[in-house]
């Protein structure tokens, strides 16, 4: 009766390592609960991704056969079904880009309150899930009063699940409306390769929107030129289209591990952290002391990067553009 | 055809700010149109240009200081605008997402579009499930995180021809069958700054104020599931080394550190 329904994530063949998050989350609900913890996997190769699912903590798993790759009317159908058969206090979901496009349908449907992308949550007999609000600059904390509830997690906030389980597999038969299933995934496409790979850098100095504008870019291409660095950016530059897309580090763009990471005017959005986070030395230039790129920083300097980049370069005997 | 576009006017905390009794005290608020809806916007805006006869209605759930706001999207190029307010909403903390779907999909049935426009999420409370929550409340078929449109699909096929973009840099290529909500995300577009002669256009354009009267809504939807119960500055987890001094003396101490991680000589 009070049990929890985790719906796991894979794409082109590989289970997303936010699954494995999921099942330490779900785990921790079932707990609070006093029920049990099932894990459904919905597409794929399900045997192999049930399989690797099958981790401590884990009390069933369910495979639902359909097609390869993630689509929203399938998710939505199966979950429902799984919902129906299952009756769980609790839907929890990442809150990737797939947990964004079917979470809120499937909250929507069954009629569930929809707490997303959570970064903590508690359970005695009503739920509280704390999550971020105005760019990571205040944390807030959500009651909500009455279950069942759905809940997408941020990916990161808790351990991935270990161990080797001894949950039941078993398929779980949806009988899908193909009607209703009025999306086609035609394919895939990476994007951002190109002259360089910020991947493989030791060095980068990266830029956000504390640049402001286009014609500031020449005064961070000197601080590059000076050290030997390489450029880098955070997602706005490259919507702007002031530099090509294979420089942006983040969620979307690439995950990066350099020896050193230098965040300049760039104020660590989580989406943004979720790309450089593994830089072995963080260095974060910020005018606001409160910036969230400093919670994660090794070194802080709170100061303008117009007057902070232009000492640097001359530190090493580089020309500060005037800009 | 017609093109819904939902905007938001949102709130952006200053550097330096207060809470109390849960909130950020209004002094310390500025109000802004969400980053993810001028995009939104924006593409509906191409979308016009780029057929004959189709009109672009932008909607927003706010108050009246919102409709500066929705003066912009109208500054760029959108024909009218509806703007849905109610004394119910006036004490309602947080709108959860279901209250919003509610509240969009009464406009959606009065406006009856072909496509709706929204933003991935909004940039204050970053819920992420408005465009998604209301494409299943009115039966529309959707996309989540759109970052390419193939305008002319649209408009001559009635298919939204998408790339949807996921992480690590890949992206998903998706059919979706009209009518439907796509969530637009940044950087699909260069969203244009409203031009003197659209700023004025914009005064004398519609923006039709709607009560839940007026759409037959009840007073309940604005009822949330969800409560605001606490806010708080994050405690700071940071153990940085701050490198202190005016700028010259901190880029000499930064200097220093790279240096001493081997990264940069000289
Ligand atoms: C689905 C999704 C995916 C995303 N993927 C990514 C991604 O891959 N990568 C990414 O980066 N973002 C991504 N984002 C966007 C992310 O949420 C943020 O919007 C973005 O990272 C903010 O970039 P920023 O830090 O450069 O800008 P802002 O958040 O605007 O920060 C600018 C900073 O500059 C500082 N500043 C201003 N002036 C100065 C000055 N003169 N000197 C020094 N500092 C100054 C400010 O204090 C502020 O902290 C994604 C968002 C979504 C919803």
């Amino acid at each position: 009766m009070s049990d929890v329904l985790a719906v796991a994530e894979h794409r082109r063949g590989e289970l997303r390592d936010v699954s494995f998050e999921l099942v330490t989350a779900g785990r921790e609900l079932a707990d609070a609960t006093g029920g049990d913890l099932h894990v459904a996997v919905v597409g794929g190769d399900t045997d192999s991704f049930a399989d690797a699912l099958n981790r401590e903590g884990v009390d069933q798993l369910h495979a639902v056969e359909y097609g390869e790759e993630f689509n929203h009317d399938v998710y939505v159908q199966a979950t429902e079904a799984l919902f129906g058969d299952l009756d769980p206090e609790f839907l929890v979901v990442p809150n990737s880009v797939n947990g964004l496009d079917y979470a809120p349908a499937i909250a929507n449907k069954l009629g569930l309150p929809y707490v997303s992308d959570a970064v903590d949550v508690e359970y005695d007999g009503s739920l509280t899930a704390t999550r971020e609000m105005y760019g990571s600059k205040v944390e807030t904390t959500i009651e909500v009063a009455e279950g069942p509830y759905a809940v997408s997690i941020r990916g990161g906030e808790w351990p991935a699940a270990e161990g080797v389980g001894d949950a039941d597999v078993s398929a779980f038969d949806v009988d899908f409306d193909e009607d209703a299933i009025r999306s086609t995934v035609t394919g895939f496409e990476e994007v951002g390769a190109g002259d360089v790979d910020i991947s493989e850098a030791e060095f980068l100095v990266s830029i956000g929107r504390g640049i402001e504008e286009e014609e500031n870019l020449p005064l961070i291409e000197a601080l590059v030129e000076a050290t030997d660095a390489t450029l880098s950016s955070s997602r706005p530059i490259v919507d702007n289209g002031w530099l090509p897309k294979n420089r942006q580090v983040g969620q979307s763009g690439k995950q990066v591990t350099p020896d050193v990471y230098l965040a300049i005017g760039i104020s660590g959005a989580v989406q943004h952290v979720a790309g450089m986070k593994g830089a072995e030395t963080i260095i974060a230039v910020n005018t606001d002391p409160d910036a969230p790129i400093f919670d994660i920083a090794d070194y802080g300097v709170v100061g303008d990067l117009f007057d902070v980049v232009p000492a640097l370069i001359e530190e090493f005997g580089g020309d500060a553009p005037d800009v | 055809m017609k093109v819904l576009v939902t905007v938001k006017e949102v709130a952006e905390v200053e550097e330096d700010f207060e809470i109390s009794n849960g909130e950020i005290e209004e002094t310390y608020l500025d109000y802004d149109l969400n980053e993810w809806d001028d995009y939104a916007v924006e593409e509906g805006v191409q979308l016009q240009e780029a057929g004959d006869d189709v009109e672009v209605v932008a909607v927003t759930i706010g108050p009246e200081r919102s409709e500066e706001t929705i003066r912009m999207a109208l500054a760029k190029g959108a024909d009218r605008a509806v703007r849905v307010w109610d004394d119910a909403l006036e004490d309602a903390d947080i709108l959860d997402v279901e209250a919003k779907a509610d509240i969009l999909a009464a406009v959606v049935e009065e406006e009856d579009p072909d496509i709706v426009l929204s933003g991935v999420q909004a940039a204050d409370d970053a819920f992420g499930g408005t465009g998604v929550a209301l494409a299943e409340e009115v039966g529309f078929e959707w996309a989540a995180v759109v970052n390419a449109l193939d305008t002319e699909k649209v408009l001559d096929e009635g298919v939204a021809s998408v790339h949807r973009e996921l992480e690590g840099g890949v992206e998903e290529l998706t059919d979706v069958e009209l009518p439907a909500v796509l969530t637009i995300q940044t950087g699909i577009n260069e969203p244009r700054y409203a031009s003197l002669r659209g700023i004025r256009q914009a005064q004398s354009k519609e923006i039709a104020p709607k009560s839940f009267d007026d759409l037959g809504l009840d007073a309940s939807v604005a009822d949330s599931a969800l409560e605001l119960t606490d806010m708080y500055e994050p405690e700071t987890e940071s153990d940085a080394q701050y490198l202190e001094g005016d700028a010259s003396e901190q880029a000499a101490q930064l200097a220093d550190v790279l240096r001493e991680k081997g990264v940069v000589d000289g």
